[in-house]
């Protein structure tokens, strides 16, 4: 009886109606955790009929199924929507979805950033979608190397969709990992320390991390590129300054980290189902854990190999190609983490495991080519060969598909509540496994011989007739075998034998939810106290659905999560969480109206768009907040804890934390390409340097100086509770950081360079544009933290929003301080008043 | 080499994973043979064997103290090579055949005058890419005459897959033919 009364003042607080406004208005991570990985499997669905088309085309000498206009299209969309919109966002959707319900919580961190996140995501693929249909889309490969896909070679609208249409996915993807990383280190149930953290999770904040730091040269060069074809500055031009291969060391400067953050949540799939397959915990957990976090950092030291054939010089080559080695070692630990689990428990062939025993065979041979591929001589044998089409699908569909069925299957009943048939279930296991290696193994042999890739066709008499023949058909085989997966699934979902609440006997928390999950989640959340909650606590599920744990109750209609203290998950603060809400999918809209106004060329829509983002951003932190300070609340279990907004490090403190290192990224990358066009580009030194004008510079470093003392002073009045000094103070520094931006533009106008003529030009005007959007966002920032003072929002004991506007200040003044003097030295010798 | 070692690795980690399957074997796991042994010594050893012969072997392949007895500029346009050789009396310049001499190394400086395209000529060296506003270098050598067959092997638009060219290699009389034929 208490846990129905439990359940309904609950759902009352966390339930979206079942209604048009609920669907648009929804924040929940279940409810979008499963719409992304719907919307990844629909992508997947369309990037696969795309791969038939291409072994259509290429499955008999000279066919003339489609022509080498429609054939580029082909191949630049399958690689597109397979790495942005499916394998990205699939694991997204699966991370969203478990990881609450993982570490015992009832959302993540910033619900509202998932859904803008998911709105983003749809909002992008349309326009990719939109584009292909209308035979408008992008066709310079995945990759878009320049300067091929520079205006002068692709002078149509083809290369702008996938710069727009891509960087809006991205913004989805930055979202979630700054979401997942905060919800990972923050929001988990009381007593889970890191050491007692699902595996899984471990594996899901080290790939997020990955993407904090990953995506943000990726972002960096779309925007360059967009710039260069939209307004002619040369970045990518040899011809002025600029250089074609800083496209490419930005794009695997992302390119190559990203093969890790697709693998890695496949294989903390395995990490998590393998144990439980073969009644064994894991053995190794501080190992694996030490492994991925090597893994994570390794990544991002190996981009180069990519590039073996550009022309660097040998000796460089050799320690990307050694390094390029050594990263397959943390992976090996893991492989043998998970041999000597199962040696030490009793294999069963469920389903699962049939899924993990295909992804060992198939990730151990692309593991293997990929260690070959790593040795520059044969890298420059079979570089840009189907030699390496065909590791990369080993790679990637052994090494993060079939882990994902692995898992889709493991976690079928908690999705659904049911169970599927294990006849076509393994019929489409298969099909998969035999269609795949009959289409790539063969590959391998075609690529030896001699056949590059992304060419449409081949003449009869190379050798090439019967191995691509071969692949095609085992590419039809591979087709079918997923569409038995995709229908076995569909079937379980519809008619499949109900399952009980924990059929493999698992041990994490996921399984002491009811079904179909609440909104809620949990009715309370359970005292985590060994890496194995559930373990002989087969009354847990019951203890927390009456209530025994902490927040099972409902405290004036707000919806409550546990915080904890980072590393040793002591229970630190009650998160307060917004409910549903216009904003996230206003907020996408608007920022879709950006980059259809960029895609259409309406570029005075663009500023119009940004503003409107920053209003709607204005009513987005406007929207949370207390305006009374009620100290340590009662949580349960007879602990107190205050609510997360009187709390110092709570988690929109971090969020703003890996905000500003993505931020940093892009900037250090932007520095890079600076330095790198200044060493390497041909056309250097430029016609001009910039004039610094003293007395422009000298006022930006005055007042940025000034602004930062004076956001101290008012923090300190804050601090102390006195309301006036705190308003003079910010008061002072949102006037100085006006100046400051006054400064930055006179300090453009008097003295750099036109951006069009050459490289140099445009990259300080970059430069110099980063500073001043850090000196807006700064005083969009101050002036929020003056608007909510007055409003009472602002305590002694409530001083979380002014604490992220301080983190955003200095980052601003640092990063203006750097850029000023990077963008100043090269000219100093010229200066003018 | 790469192959064995690659043969190796797989036959000892998939082997355990098959006998992992075994009912009647012992369920004692030794931590250090599995996770010192198998995670860190056996890929490491076998990785720097090949990491070590992978440098030689560039090394011998880049040729850096190697005299090539020809130079040669590939020059890249979308969607043909021009191949220009420099003489006592002047340069010549002929499309999308390459001469060389058989038995003699020939150093090619590969360029671009539009997008990036890749110099690939599969039977003699590896591949070298075309970019704009850099000049790589290759080296080839044909120990047999003959007409070997060359692509692009970096994709550059509608016209990639029709970017051929041919290295003819001549024999010694063959070249000093050719070399009478195509000078001034």
């Amino acid at each position: 009886m208490k846990a129905l009364r439990l359940h309904a003042e609950l759902d009352a607080v966390w339930r979206t109606p079942r209604t048009w406004k609920g669907i648009l208005t929804n924040v929940n991570h279940s409810d979008l955790g499963l719409r992304f990985m719907i919307a990844a499997t629909v992508y997947f669905a369309i990037g696969g009929v795309l791969a038939m088309l291409i072994r259509a085309q290429l499955a008999t000498p000279r066919s003339a199924f489609v022509g080498p206009e429609i054939f580029n299209q082909l191949f630049t969309m399958h690689g597109s929507l397979m790495m942005f919109m499916f394998a990205i966002p699939f694991f997204e959707g699966l991370a969203m979805y478990m990881l609450p319900k993982l570490l015992g919580s009832r959302d993540l961190a910033f619900p509202r950033l998932s859904a803008f996140g998911w709105w983003c995501y749809l909002f992008g693929g349309f326009i990719l979608i939109v584009a292909m249909v209308l035979g408008l889309a992008p066709d310079g490969g995945w990759f878009m190397y320049t300067p091929l896909a520079s205006k002068t070679y692709t002078p149509g609208i083809n290369a702008d969709v996938w710069l727009l249409g891509i960087t809006f996915v991205e913004i989805s993807a930055v979202c979630a990992s700054i979401e997942l990383t905060v919800s990972i280190l923050k929001l988990r149930a009381p007593g889970m320390s890191l050491g007692r953290m699902p595996i899984f999770a471990w594996y899901i904040l080290v790939t997020a991390l990955m993407m904090v730091i990953g995506f943000p040269p990726l972002i960096l060069a779309s925007t360059l590129l967009e710039v260069e074809r939209a307004f002619g500055w040369p970045f990518f031009d040899p011809t002025r300054g600029g250089h074609p291969l800083l496209w490419q060391h930005l794009f695997w400067l992302f390119g190559h980290p990203e093969v890790y953050i697709i693998f890695l949540p496949a294989a903390g799939v395995v990490s998590t189902v393998l144990p439980v397959m073969v009644r064994h915990p894991l053995i190794g957990y501080g190992w694996v854990v030490g492994s991925i976090l090597a893994l994570g950092f390794f990544s991002f030291g190996l981009w180069v190999h990519h590039m073996f054939a550009t022309g660097i010089p040998h000796l460089a080559l050799a320690f990307f190609s050694a390094a390029s080695a050594l990263v397959a070692v943390p992976t090996v630990v893991q492989i043998f983490a998970w041999l000597a689990t199962m040696w030490a428990g009793r294999p069963q062939m469920r389903l699962p495991m049939l899924y993990i025993s295909g992804f060992f065979f198939i990730f151990l041979l692309g593991g293997l080519t990929g260690v070959m591929l790593a040795m520059v001589p044969f890298n420059w044998q079979v570089h840009d060969t189907a030699f390496v089409t065909a590791h990369l699908h080993y790679v990637l569909i052994g090494g993060f598909i079939f882990p994902m069925m692995a898992g889709l299957y493991y976690w079928l009943p908690r999705l659904t509540g049911r169970m599927s048939h294990p006849l076509l279930g393994r019929l489409g296991f298969w099909l998969t496994f035999v269609g795949f290696n009959l289409t790539f193994l063969v590959m391998h042999l075609t690529g030896l011989l001699g056949m590059p890739r992304r060419v449409y066709t081949y003449d009869a008499g190379m050798g090439w007739d019967w191995p691509n023949l071969i692949s095609s058909l085992g590419s039809f085989v591979l087709t079918i075998g997923f569409a038995a997966a995709l229908i076995d699934i569909v079937l379980a979902v519809a008619f499949g034998r109900r399952s009980p609440r924990n059929p493999w006997r698992a041990s994490t928390l996921e399984w002491a939810l009811p079904t179909p999950v609440p909104s809620y989640n949990l009715a309370s959340l359970p005292q985590v106290e060994t890496s194995d909650p559930l373990d002989r606590r087969h009354d847990l599920a019951a203890a927390l659905a009456v209530g025994d744990g902490y927040l099972g109750r409902v405290r004036s209609g707000l919806r409550e999560t546990t915080g904890v203290a980072i590393a040793s998950g002591r229970l630190s603060e009650i998160v307060v969480l917004p409910g549903n809400s216009w904003l996230p999918i206003v907020t996408a809209a608007v920022t879709g109206c950006f980059f259809l106004a960029m895609l259409f060329g309406f570029y005075w829509l663009a500023p119009v768009a940004l503003i409107a983002v920053i209003v709607l951003a204005w009513h987005w932190a406007g929207s949370l907040g207390s305006r009374a300070d009620l100290g340590p609340i009662d949580a349960g279990r007879g602990e107190r804890a205050p609510a997360h907004h009187e709390m110092k490090e709570a988690p929109g403190w971090w969020g703003s934390v890996f905000a500003l290192t993505a931020d940093a990224t892009f900037f250090m990358s932007l520095l890079f390409g600076y330095a790198f066009l200044a060493t390497v580009a041909p056309g250097w030194p430029p016609p001009s340097l910039v004039e610094p004008s003293l007395l422009a510079g000298g006022t930006l470093v005055a007042a940025t100086l000034l602004a930062w003392w004076a956001e101290r002073a008012g923090f300190a009045a804050m601090q102390a509770g006195m309301a006036r000094r705190a308003r003079l103070g910010l008061g002072i520094a949102l006037a100085a950081v006006t100046v400051a931006l006054a400064a930055l533009i006179a300090f453009g106008w008097l003295g750099l360079p036109s951006p069009r003529i050459h490289a140099y030009g445009a990259v300080v005007w970059v430069l110099v544009a980063y500073g001043g959007v850090h000196l807006v966002i700064a005083l969009v920032m101050l002036a929020f933290v003056w608007r909510r003072l007055l409003q009472g929002y602002v305590s002694p004991a409530r001083l979380l929003e002014p604490r992220i506007a301080n983190l955003w200040l200095r980052y601003a003044v640092v990063a203006n301080l750097i850029m000023l003097v990077v963008v100043s030295l090269p000219g100093i010798a010229s200066w003018r008043w | 080499m790469l192959l064995g070692l690659s043969a190796l690795s797989f036959i000892v980690i998939f082997g355990i994973f098959i006998l992992a399957w075994r009912r009647d074997r012992s369920r004692k796991v030794r931590l250090r043979l599995f996770l010192i042994g198998g995670g860190l010594v056996f890929p490491l050893v076998l990785l720097t064997i090949a990491t070590v012969y992978g440098v030689a072997l560039g090394e011998r392949i880049t040729g850096a103290r190697t005299s090539p007895s020809l130079t040669v500029e590939a020059r890249a346009e979308r969607w043909h090579w021009q191949f220009t050789r420099q003489t006592g009396r002047g340069s010549v310049t002929r499309p999308n055949v390459l001469h060389i001499p058989a038995g003699r190394t020939v150093e090619v400086i590969v360029t671009s005058s539009d997008v990036i395209h890749s110099f690939w000529v599969p039977r003699l060296a590896g591949k070298i890419d075309a970019i704009p506003g850099m000049r790589n270098r290759i080296l080839l050598r044909a120990d047999i005459p003959g007409r070997y067959n060359g692509v692009c092997a970096e994709f550059c638009g509608t016209g990639h897959t029709a970017m051929n060219f041919s290295v003819v290699a001549h024999d010694a009389d063959g070249w000093a033919a050719h070399d009478k034929d195509v000078l001034p």
